[in-house]
């Protein structure tokens, strides 16, 4: 809790990048990859070492989020890698087992691999029934063997998805990154996002990083389906480097999905939630902006840091800290995108710029 | 731009910038020599060998063979003799550089992407992005000074107005194949009309502002990466003629 905001950290990690468990060059140039972003988007005080960064303890991750963070609960994002790490990166088990030493702060989400077949199914099954699962992380791009990516929309992916929605596993977080091989793939393509909304109306879908860099194609889908939503993980610390351009993000999110559809997340141990919160609290659209985004109200902002993500995983918000119910259309984007964009009345194309967005997914 | 000096090794060295000036990163639409890619271009007799450095170990490799194969196929086209371009600290770099040096395409490994339609189409769709972040800007330029007249102002007129932004989009527009009188129009060349300009512009910004965005964070990433001078220093010959890391004027297009 920060002031009167009640806080839900929906993208956090406990990771081993170190050097011993790394198994070959793509693990020590995903962990780097991190500590760039870390270092380039980090105030100078909350920098860490590489070293430090690779590896960090339980005690320091409990006092970063918890004691001072601010985090109320956290979200552990189970991502496995286990190509590149001699343990995985962190899974599930090293998570839950930590969460369970910790009562009460932490939700566990597993993950799965469409390329796992049959027995990756029954294996979801047993996660679940160890961990309670309430949602999972999946890594479109994790390398398996020979395989350099998967996609939502391949046959497999529905049978796992189908999976989720038997078990009650709600929410699906997806993270597009850029080590989809082969090289003429798009790694960042989002349209698969689309497709897996569409069949799968009782699932919410997670665009972890809003998307990014596409920010564009993920706002096109997420008007359109009203279970996609957007993790902030990743475009927070531009409100410290960069607040206008933060501005700009915020200001597109809330025009073309709304205000129910967007979580806070660290992404800790890239970034700490303490500065973020803080930073974010006292935010404000720029005064020159607002003709274009309007502002930032502290029920726009109880609802990003905390309430939207408690809607998710059923976590129970003390009364004081929670905003009265209104009348919001959570299925339709405020700012009706589809409509004014489709405005030429071709709602299919909507208008020619929709069109360039959604070519962008078409590949 | 660079003044090119008379004669001798860095007048070809100044033509070899100008040609890796106008190759850009397809998503970023900005000129590699802009964005800190070019770590090195060192020229010899009869040999023209570059650099190339990216923001992080894992960025996309389509696009990172894009901009190999345009930076070889630039400077063969700039000069005579061998070119040799070679991508640094990249998970994909021995692949890419392989294929490249055998002008490969990149499904097959050969021709840059003329055979392959996945890649043609990836750049044609950043091409499209490109020309509509371009279009938001001129609208933005114009919009003080036309007011609810937009959807008809004609490029000539806007070309008076706001010369470098109507510019900016002309060259997208030559990149498209696509030709109009007007100052802006959809991805077909046709006219955007009143009644789906303002929806058409919202979008439009959304793209801009992911554009421009992600061309920030590359910078800060590529800076973190190799620091300022965005080159490693252990990788530098001081015995090369290098006149792109001592050109003022390259000094002066960095951040």
């Amino acid at each position: 809790m920060y002031q009167n905001y009640f806080v839900v950290d929906a993208h956090t990690h406990f990771w081993d990048g170190s050097p011993a468990n790394q198994i070959n060059r793509y693990g020590e140039g995903f962990i780097k990859c991190f500590y760039d972003y870390h270092a380039n988007l980090s105030p100078d005080e909350y920098k860490w070492t590489l070293e430090e960064f690779e590896r960090y303890s339980e005690e320091r991750m409990i006092r970063d989020l918890f004691e001072n963070g601010y985090d109320d609960v956290a979200i552990l994002q189970s991502t496995y890698l286990t190509d590149w790490y001699v343990n995985g990166f962190n899974t599930t088990e090293q998570n839950g087992r930590m969460a369970e030493r910790h009562p009460g702060r932490f939700i566990v989400n597993g993950r799965w691999d469409p390329r796992d077949g049959e027995a990756g199914l029954e294996k979801l099954e047993r996660l679940h029934e160890r961990w309670q699962l309430r949602g999972v992380k999946l890594y479109t791009a994790e390398w398996k063997g020979d395989s350099k990516g998967w996609k939502l929309s391949d046959p497999w992916a529905y049978r796992y998805l189908e999976k989720c929605q038997d078990l009650g596993i709600h929410n699906i977080h997806v993270h597009k990154g850029p080590t989809v091989y082969p090289m003429n793939r798009d790694a960042f393509d989002v349209a698969d996002v689309d497709d897996a909304a569409t069949a799968f109306p009782r699932l919410n879908f997670i665009v972890e990083h809003v998307g990014l860099p596409r920010l564009e194609d993920f706002c096109w889908i997420a008007t359109q389906e009203p279970n996609v939503y957007g993790g902030l993980a990743v475009a927070m610390p531009f409100i410290h480097s960069r607040p206008r351009y933060f501005a700009q993000i915020i200001g597109e999110l809330l025009y073309w999905l709304d205000e129910n559809r967007i979580l806070f997340g660290s992404d800790y141990a890239i970034w700490q939630p303490k500065w973020l919160i803080e930073k974010f609290v006292e935010f404000q659209i720029p005064e020159d902006m607002q003709g274009e985004y309007g502002t930032l109200t502290p029920t726009i902002k109880k609802k990003i840091l905390g309430l939207n993500a408690a809607r998710l995983y059923d976590i129970k918000v003390p009364g004081e800290l929670d905003v009265p119910d209104e009348p919001v259309d959570t299925g339709h984007a405020v700012g009706s995108g589809p409509v004014s964009a489709g405005s030429s009345g071709s709602a299919g194309s909507s208008g020619s710029a929709g069109s360039a967005g959604s070519s962008g997914t078409a590949r | 731009m660079i003044p090119v000096p008379a004669g001798g090794p860095s007048a070809a060295a100044a033509a070899a910038w100008a040609a890796l000036g106008r190759v850009r990163d397809p998503e970023l639409d900005q000129p590699i020599t802009d964005l800190g890619f070019v770590a090195s271009l060192r020229i010899e007799p009869g040999l023209t060998r570059v650099e190339l450095q990216l923001p992080t170990y894992f960025c996309a490799p389509n696009f990172a063979w894009l901009m190999v194969a345009d930076a070889r196929d630039a400077l063969a086209s700039a000069g005579d003799g061998r070119v040799e371009v070679v991508l640094l600290d990249h998970f994909a770099a021995d692949e890419i550089n392989a294929g490249v040096a055998a002008a490969g395409g990149f499904g097959s490994r050969f021709d840059t992407d003329g055979g392959d339609p996945v890649l043609a189409g990836l750049r044609e769709t950043f091409d499209r992005k490109a020309h509509v972040a371009a279009q938001e800007r001129l609208a933005r330029a114009l919009a003080a000074q036309v007011g609810e007249r937009l959807p008809d102002v004609t490029l000539a007129e806007a070309a008076r107005l706001a010369p470098d932004a109507t510019d900016a989009v002309v060259r997208r527009r030559a990149r498209l194949g696509l030709s109009s009188e007007f100052a802006i129009c959809d991805e077909r060349g046709a006219p955007v009309t009143a009644d789906r300009l303002p929806g058409w512009l919202r979008f439009a910004r959304t793209v801009r502002v992911s554009v421009d965005g992600n061309a920030a964070l590359c910078r800060g990433l590529l800076e973190t990466r190799y620091g300022p001078t965005r080159t490693d220093p252990a990788r530098t010959d001081p015995t090369r003629t290098d006149p792109a890391r001592t050109d003022p004027a390259r000094t002066g297009s960095a951040r």
